[in-house]
């Protein structure tokens, strides 16, 4: 088995590892953009079609917690950086304290999901048997907003006024939401392990200014990661705040 | 990937532009401008990602072969969207009135 | 390895196996089962592609049988549905896509280029492992229920209303999708970063841009259907609605992103083909190719190009004239960089010095086959026609001249061609020139009937047909048995030589490519030194180093022309 660090049997220099290693990287990045791509065209015809239903849908999200997970995960990807960083110039303790601050924000930001998600399930939101758009307002909580629950109402029925088929429409909203999201959340997961054995790599002290091409590999990985947000924040939480 | 080492003042002058942006995006968001809504957003998106791509992921500092993947990548994505959308845009009649269900399903 | 006890081409030399090569280096199932040498994963790979070709062939032999009466007598129509589904499915992705790449590809690709390896090896078996995984999976779909959606997997049959075991088959693809992936990924590094001194682009052996091209296809193109397919087994599990009309859903959102991939796949079927048929042509001409960097552009272009077409499987779902004419044309479009190849091929026979070896003769048999199936799809291009000969035996012709008459004629002659370094053996040349032959007569017997009944008007996928139709699938059912044969004599033959062929030594053709310049079988390192290439490919003529194996090989370079 070969420790990190070490030159590999198939190539002759390091150099030339380090350069299939970064290739490598960005051509596997280059298949993620066509993977999420395919749910990036669902998304555009389904929202073209059906503007009335991702409104609404896109309406139920919490912006608050949206925006904090993307300032989150945006930070994150400067911890990242800076642990890219970090082990190019040889700090040792910096790189793993900025590999666990990414990791701590990572895992922020999968647990501020799992609210959301659960506030999704409570409004029956989750697409199935139970799907139904307008069960909050209907079934408003104890601690609902009255004003709140007012305002969703009106908007529903000017929306079922132009969308007889509502209800099916935003199924297909939050489909592709938690179809999205979830991808990406799952993306996350696997980069959280990967951090992890990251940090455990850099405590030993592996990563030095002439190696720290894991680092550079997994860093591009997370940004991607963090990219693949970037477009999923407005496309699903900014679609029609202007009501 | 090339041994050129980007300070921390540039990540965190890219970071505080993202900020930024974000907020921008989001006071975009509020404010009706129809069609161009979704066309602010998508730039805004676009710049934020390029900025990530360019300096966080080196991009700027990185071979042509990294260029050619990372344009290859996007203007895939490019022709899948462009082409399929250019299918729909010219049929005679629309998703939404092709698949009109009032009335079939009890929600 | 022994040195030639004569230079008369009258007696053969006797060359021995060497003492230590990539098979014996290591032994027991451990060394096989976790090895990260390419060519014993091309191997592991061999096994695994012939078993599904076995699978398919099974159910391509049900339904040759059931199509011979009219009512057709073998089995129901609802299990006739299952078999042309699963013969699609095992045959498409479980042995045409990964056949050459991942066989020959794997094998070939780091001794075409002088390295060592794979510029990621460990990936490299992980990608036959993951192919295993996604072919359980399947086979699960066919041993509890098949499938009888249509290898195609339209909606709402695949993702709401059929019977069948739908969900562990998507996922089994959707899983197969990430070996074809990694292979890809592979394949583009190793060519940019593991060449070895002196072996710039244009030194490359064609095979090799053939892979590079292919492997473009493979990055760019499988992850649209691997998320396409993982969205039908999610619909059918939870109930979604992206392809469901009743729901809001559209079937056209699903053909969009299948065919986005599934119409550049037939490009990862021929490419890696065409690769082989551009290292076979000059080798057994003795003659340089002609139009190298056209043939290496017209790889890259037919890559390219071959994404701008997928809607013309789709010219009868309603697109409008304008969408179906641009489609159409760039179709014809894509054409051209094939044509190149073939007049290419043909201009390099011209005045060579041609032997008829089994290699050869598929090769040969591949021109013929593909300039028919290509020209049938330009048939099937054009708009008119395509409404009156759509979904008819005319496609099922076309595609079977181009899937096996050029896809697996190019296979079988690139495992001819290369069973020697493979082996370090010989196989026995007469029986394979006439098991070749074989093929390529059954072969035409059993789909050339097809384009008739498909112009006469017989649609595809139907259990039964008019009477009228029944003369010409009696034609296509015996040729069907002939083909048969023609692929179990070369199993037979090839396993046999593994034993009591000649040995091969390490340039029995002989051909110009740095594989051949190290021993049959090679050692594990592939080379004992890093080669230095110093020469253009396919340079019949002046090479120094060929002159001895020309004369072992009782072969002569052809006569020195100056005008190509």
């Amino acid at each position: 088995m070969h420790r990190t660090g070490e030159l590999y049997g198939q190539f002759e220099t390091l150099e030339q590892q380090k350069e299939s290693a970064a290739l490598g990287m960005w051509v596997f990045l280059s298949t993620e953009v066509l993977f999420f791509g395919g749910l990036f065209l669902t998304y555009t015809l389904n929202r073209h079609y059906y503007p009335a239903a991702f409104g609404v849908g896109s309406n139920t999200l919490d912006l608050k917690l949206g925006g904090l997970n993307t300032v989150i995960l945006i930070l994150s990807s400067l911890t990242m950086a800076m642990s890219v960083w970090a082990s190019s110039v040889g700090k040792r303790k910096q790189t793993t304290g900025f590999l666990v601050a990414t990791l701590l924000l990572g895992t922020a930001f999968l647990g501020v999901k799992v609210i959301e998600y659960k506030q999704k399930f409570d409004h029956h939101l989750v697409p199935g048997y139970h799907f139904q758009i307008d069960y909050r307002v209907q079934h408003p909580a104890p601690n609902d907003d009255p004003k709140e629950i007012e305002a969703e109402k009106e908007e529903l029925s000017k929306a079922f006024a132009k969308d007889p088929d509502l209800n099916a429409h935003a199924q297909l909203y939050f489909s592709l939401y938690f179809g999205m999201t979830g991808l990406h959340a799952l993306h996350m997961i696997v980069g959280a392990g990967m951090l992890v054995w990251l940090i455990r790599q850099s405590m030993l002290g592996r990563f030095t200014p002439t190696y720290n091409t894991p680092v550079e590999m997994i860093g591009l990985y997370w940004h991607f990661v963090d990219i693949v947000w970037i477009y999923l924040f407005p496309l699903l939480y900014l679609i029609d705040r202007h009501r | 990937m090339s041994e050129h080492i980007v300070s921390p003042k540039v990540y965190i002058g890219i970071f505080l532009s993202l900020m930024v942006l974000t907020a921008a995006t989001v006071a975009a968001a509020y404010v009706n401008l129809g069609p161009f809504n979704i066309v602010i957003a998508l730039a805004i998106a676009s710049l934020k990602a390029t900025l990530v791509v360019l300096y966080f992921m080196h991009a700027r500092y990185s071979p042509k072969r990294t260029h050619m993947v990372i344009i290859a990548a996007v203007f895939w994505l490019a022709i899948m969207l462009a082409l399929t959308l250019s299918d729909y845009v010219t049929r005679d009649r629309d998703l939404a009135s092709n698949t009109q269900l009032t009335g079939m399903l009890g929600s | 390895m022994d040195t030639p006890t004569s230079t008369h081409s009258a007696t053969a030399p006797v060359y021995k196996i060497p003492e230590e090569h990539y098979l014996n280096s290591s032994y027991g199932i451990r060394s096989w089962l976790l090895t990260t040498d390419h060519k014993r994963i091309a191997l592991l790979y061999l096994f695994s592609v012939t078993f599904f070709f076995f699978v398919g062939g099974i159910f391509a032999t049900m339904i040759r049988i059931h199509l011979m009466t009219p009512q057709g007598f073998l089995v129901t129509p609802e299990t006739y549905n299952k078999l042309f589904t699963m013969h699609g499915v095992a045959m498409i992705f479980f042995f045409l896509i990964p056949s050459i790449p991942a066989v020959l590809g794997n094998f070939l690709v780091p001794l075409m280029i002088g390295a060592k390896d794979l510029a990621f090896p460990k990936i490299n078996l992980l990608s036959w492992y993951i192919y295993v995984l996604g072919g359980c999976f399947v086979l699960y779909s066919f041993s509890t229920g098949g499938l009888d959606t249509g290898w195609t997997f339209y909606t709402p049959l695949s993702s709401v209303y059929s019977n069948s075991a739908v969900t562990p088959a998507v996922l089994g693809i959707f899983i197969n999708g990430f070996s074809s992936i990694l292979t890809g990924l592979n394949f583009v590094v190793t060519v940019h970063t593991m060449r070895a001194p002196g072996m710039t682009w244009f030194r490359l052996p064609l095979f090799v841009w053939a892979q590079y091209a292919t492997s473009i296809i493979f990055i760019l193109g499988t992850p649209v259907i691997a998320i396409t397919l993982l969205l039908v087994g999610l619909e059918r599990m939870f109930h979604l609605g992206f392809f469901n009309p009743a729901l809001g859903g559209d079937p056209i959102l699903f053909q969009h992103l299948f065919w986005f991939y599934s119409h550049p796949a037939v490009y990862i079927m021929i490419l890696p083909a065409m690769g082989v048929i551009s290292e076979i042509i000059p080798t057994f001409a003795r003659k340089p190719i002609f139009g190298y960097s056209f043939i290496a552009g017209s790889s890259i272009a037919i890559a390219v190009i071959g994404f701008f077409v997928w809607a013309h499987h789709m010219f009868l779902t309603g697109e409008s004239v304008y969408a179906a004419l641009a489609f159409s044309f760039l179709s014809y479009l894509v054409a051209i960089p094939s044509a190149v190849k073939v007049f290419n091929w043909t201009s390099t026979l011209y005045k060579g010095s041609i032997s008829w070896d089994t290699p050869m003769l598929y090769g040969l048999g591949f021109i013929g086959l593909f300039l028919i199936g290509g020209l049938t799809g330009l048939f099937l291009a054009c708009l008119g026609l395509d409404i009156h000969i759509h979904d008819t035996y005319f496609v099922v012709a076309h595609f079977h001249y181009i899937m096996v008459g050029g896809a697996v004629m190019g296979y079988l002659g690139g495992i001819h061609f290369w069973w020697p370094k493979i082996s370090g053996r010989l196989y026995p040349e007469f029986l394979a020139r006439v098991s070749a032959i074989i093929l390529f007569m059954g072969f035409n017997l059993t789909f050339f009937p097809q384009f008739i009944l498909g112009y006469l008007g017989m649609p595809r996928r139907y259990h039964s047909y008019p009477p009228e139709f029944q003369v010409l699938n009696v034609m296509s059912t015996a040729g069907a048995s002939i083909l048969a044969l023609g692929y179990l004599l070369p199993m037979i033959y090839l396993i046999w030589s593994l034993k009591y062929g000649t040995v091969a030594g390490p340039n029995p053709w002989p051909a110009t490519g740095l594989e051949w310049k190290t021993d049959s079988p090679p050692p594990t390192e592939n080379f004992l030194v890093t080669p230095e290439v110093t020469w253009e490919p396919y340079d019949f003529e002046t090479r120094p180093d060929l002159e001895l194996d020309h004369i072992v090989a009782g072969k002569l370079p052809a006569p020195a022309h100056g005008d190509d």
